[in-house]
């Protein structure tokens, strides 16, 4: 675990100290092993409690750790010690991304806009639906809440650990007025849109003055308060049980199902569930799409100037005579509207939602996207989003994992191990995220290669 | 009036637990300014090796010594979690010493679902129950109406709590670790300029606030005798509010934090309404950090430009 000694004259292999050191390792793993993976704890059949024995899982944890350190330590001894440990892309991908970035823009565009043809052709009509409901319309509804939290977290520089509550009062917003007045997924779009930008201010408030993790903090505070708020009130929310039936979006007033006045009857197609799930999949292209452009714009405009202005250092903001408080009310509020619009969305594409869908985790989700792809790139967002929840999407694909690990081996249940292993194993990689592009968008005469958060970490 | 005393003396014992967590977080944050945010899942992981600990020992002595099985399961429990408060900090948080400011944050929250996932997978989702211990309880105050108890439980708790206390108390005013910590804890660099191994003590500081959330684990198990993988995440939020409350870097205030708190929550449940228990607390957390910043007891923190 110690940093093996590796001076430039012992260049050659020293097995014994590799092997030390794997020995470390295998007697440390051996240590946390020992009563939490070693016996296995469950319900008998009289409902007691009995200890099952798993030394076989403790063995292969310890050799696993034991030959993975050993062949590390051999590598490190072997490496000079300035080169970067890997190097996955050639020198120079990432410039060449950048500087094509319009490029590759346009073409990622296409590939969104065709997505579902693409999927249909390749899957079928009855496999397309897994491809575009699972991967489409989930990733891109991950890749739009990024986007809306960027503008508080990558743009303004305000950790906000709570981005769930305004997810859930667009969710909620969306849901009441629709079972409970009638109105259509058209005028709601836009009025939790609002509602969730309204709430944004209300919380925004009382926390202008903290910075850092306390802001973090108590932003997580208000996301549960939010969310407990609703399991409790039972007569408003209706608790734990949520909100079922809520009123799917229709194709500007055609709903689609199978009668005669329905989408497929009316444009002359066969009846395929494929179509909403086609539609959805486009509404949140859209959305996601509109949420990008205005972060581009605004980024342009003098209260994005003041938002990297804010990120960059508060104080020099303020004596410069920029309102700090409206600058960062108008990044919550922002931010929180887009939320608004994704739950909004998300309430009419599953037609049923409870407080369990806005739980902390969710908002770690959103902020683990944001984070490792790079705060305020966009995107950087998006292939976080596609890593993240494309990945353990992914993960349910994975039957043939199955014949090698026997049946009862179940992909799924690693799912949240992973997405928690990967957040800390890619901020000790690159902490800047994955695509670390956090350029302030105005500046003096020339461009500063490094900004001054690098600086303050050693790099300049 | 009883009903008052009765609520005082299930506080107490709640917030000494608190308390107990309260200290890792408080300790953390004092010597690397960093909210530690696994740290109520190690806390929920101790819980589950006291568990496996205490069935381990039952079932070779039987259940009849029970203070000495606690007593074991405590140590070993300490030991344990010690060790992945170490592991935690060597693999997690101290390549990320001198990054920029979130990177830390975000990693301990990713350690965090980890912790809770991996628990999950590796004991199952059910709620798991130990059998009951330490049952009797001493009658304080007899009336017709309502009769005020402590029990065994209760007694248990909080002379552990304070004993260990006191003890650390001494360790961290007392010793020369202590003084290192303290050294650390003023200014990194100079500490480290006048020879003090940083990095040990810091590895130090997660040890011991590891052994103290295991406390508060044992603890936790012998009142409720029930602990599921998701107990992590709600005493943890609860046990940070304590520390600042108290005075985020104060010792002492982190316990008197995490007593304020499980009066609070009890009293809330006892008067109001339970449901909104955690409400409460989380309304705590916000108006003690947007109107008292450093909390009863901590020092104001001066900006620097």
């Amino acid at each position: 675990m110690t940093a093996p000694a590796s001076t430039p004259a012992a260049r050659e292999r020293d097995l014994k100290a590799a092997l030390k050191e794997a020995a470390f390792a295998a007697l440390i793993t051996f240590g946390l092993c020992i009563p939490i993976i070693a016996w296995g704890t469950r319900q008998n059949m009289d409902n007691v409690l009995v200890l099952d024995p798993r030394w076989d899982a403790v063995a292969w944890a310890v050799a696993i750790v034991f030959v993975g350190r050993f062949l590390v330590a051999l590598r490190q001894q072997t490496k000079d010690k300035r080169k970067p440990m890997v190097r996955l892309l050639p020198h120079g991908t990432v410039g060449f991304f950048q500087r094509h970035s319009r490029l590759f823009s346009l073409f990622g565009l296409g590939f969104l806009v065709t997505f579902p043809i693409i999927a249909i052709n390749l899957a079928g009509w009855s496999g397309a639906l897994k491809w575009i409901d699972n991967f489409g319309v989930q990733i891109l509804i991950y890749v739009m809440l990024g986007w809306g939290l960027n503008i508080v977290v990558g743009l303004a520089g305000l950790l906000d650990l709570g981005y769930v509550a305004f997810y859930a009062v667009g969710a909620y917003s969306y849901a009441l007025l629709a079972k409970n007045f009638g109105l259509s997924f058209w005028i709601l779009l836009p009025l939790s849109g609002i509602l969730a930008a309204f709430w944004g201010m209300l919380l925004g408030f009382p926390v202008l003055r903290l910075r850092g993790d306390y802001l973090a903090i108590v932003t997580l505070a208000f996301g549960e308060i939010i969310r407990l708020v609703l399991i409790n009130w039972v007569d408003f929310s209706g608790g734990y049980a949520g909100i079922s039936g809520i009123p799917r979006p229709t194709f500007f007033g055609t709903p689609f199902n199978a009668s005669d006045t329905g989408f497929a009857a009316k444009f002359g197609f066969e009846f395929s569930p494929l179509h909403r799930t086609i539609f959805l999949y486009y509404v949140i292209l859209a959305l996601a799409l509109i949420t990008a452009f205005v972060t581009l714009r605004l980024r342009r405009l003098p209260v994005g100037r003041a938002w990297e202005a804010l990120r960059e250092d508060e104080i020099a903001c303020r004596s410069l005579g920029i309102n700090t408080t409206n600058t960062k009310l108008t990044a919550f509020s922002i931010g929180a509207m887009f939320g608004g619009f994704a739950g909004s969305f998300f309430a009419a594409r599953q037609g049923f939602i409870s407080p369990e869908s806005f739980v902390f985790m969710e908002s770690a989700t959103i902020l683990a996207i944001v984070v490792l792809g790079g705060m305020g790139s966009l995107w950087g967002c998006a292939i976080a989003a596609i890593v993240m929840v494309g990945g353990t999407e992914l993960l349910r694909e994975l039957d043939w994992l199955k014949q090698v690990f026997g049946n009862e081996f179940d992909p799924t249940k690693y799912r949240m191990l992973l997405f928690g292993f990967a957040m800390v194993v890619i901020m000790i990689w690159k902490p800047r995220g994955l695509i670390s592009t956090r350029e302030p968008t105005a500046y003096l005469k020339e461009k500063k290669a490094i900004s001054a958060d690098m600086v303050q970490e050693g790099h300049g | 009036m009883e009903v008052f005393l009765q609520q005082l003396i299930n506080g107490l014992t709640l917030g000494s637990i608190y308390g107990l967590i309260a200290i890792g977080y408080t300790m953390v944050f004092g010597i690397i300014g960093m909210v530690n945010f696994s740290h109520g899942d190690v806390f929920m992981l101790s819980a589950f090796i006291a568990l496996i600990f205490f069935m381990l020992i039952a079932s070779f002595f039987g259940a009849a010594m029970i203070v000495l099985a606690l007593i074991f399961v405590l140590v070993l429990a300490m030991f344990f979690t010690a060790l992945w408060g170490w592991t935690i900090e060597r693999l997690a948080y101290r390549p990320l010493r001198g990054s920029f400011r979130l990177a830390p944050l975000i990693s301990a929250i990713g350690m965090s679902i980890f912790l809770m996932n991996f628990v999950q997978l590796v004991q199952g989702p059910r709620n798991k129950s130990t059998p009951p211990m330490l049952n009797k309880s001493i009658t304080l105050i007899e009336s017709a109406t309502y009769s005020v108890q402590i029990s065994y439980k209760q007694i248990v708790i909080i002379v552990t709590t304070a004993v260990l206390l006191a003890a650390f108390w001494y360790l961290v005013q007392k010793t020369p670790l202590g003084r290192a910590q303290r050294a650390c804890e003023q200014d990194r660099k100079m500490a480290a300029l006048l020879g003090v191994d940083v990095d040990r003590t810091i590895s130090i500081t997660f040890i011991m606030g590891a052994a103290l959330a295991a406390v508060a684990g044992v603890m936790y198990l012998v009142l409720y005798g029930v602990v599921s993988f998701h107990d992590g995440f709600v005493p943890g939020v609860k046990a940070f509010t304590a520390a600042v409350l108290g005075g985020i870097g104060s010792l002492p205030g982190a316990v008197l934090g995490g007593l304020l708190i499980g009066l609070i929550e009890v009293m809330w449940s006892g008067y109001f309404s339970i449901d909104y228990k955690d409400v409460a607390a989380f309304c705590i957390l916000a108006i003690v950090l947007v109107f008292m910043p450093s909390g009863i007891l901590g020092r104001p923190e001066v900006e620097k430009v």
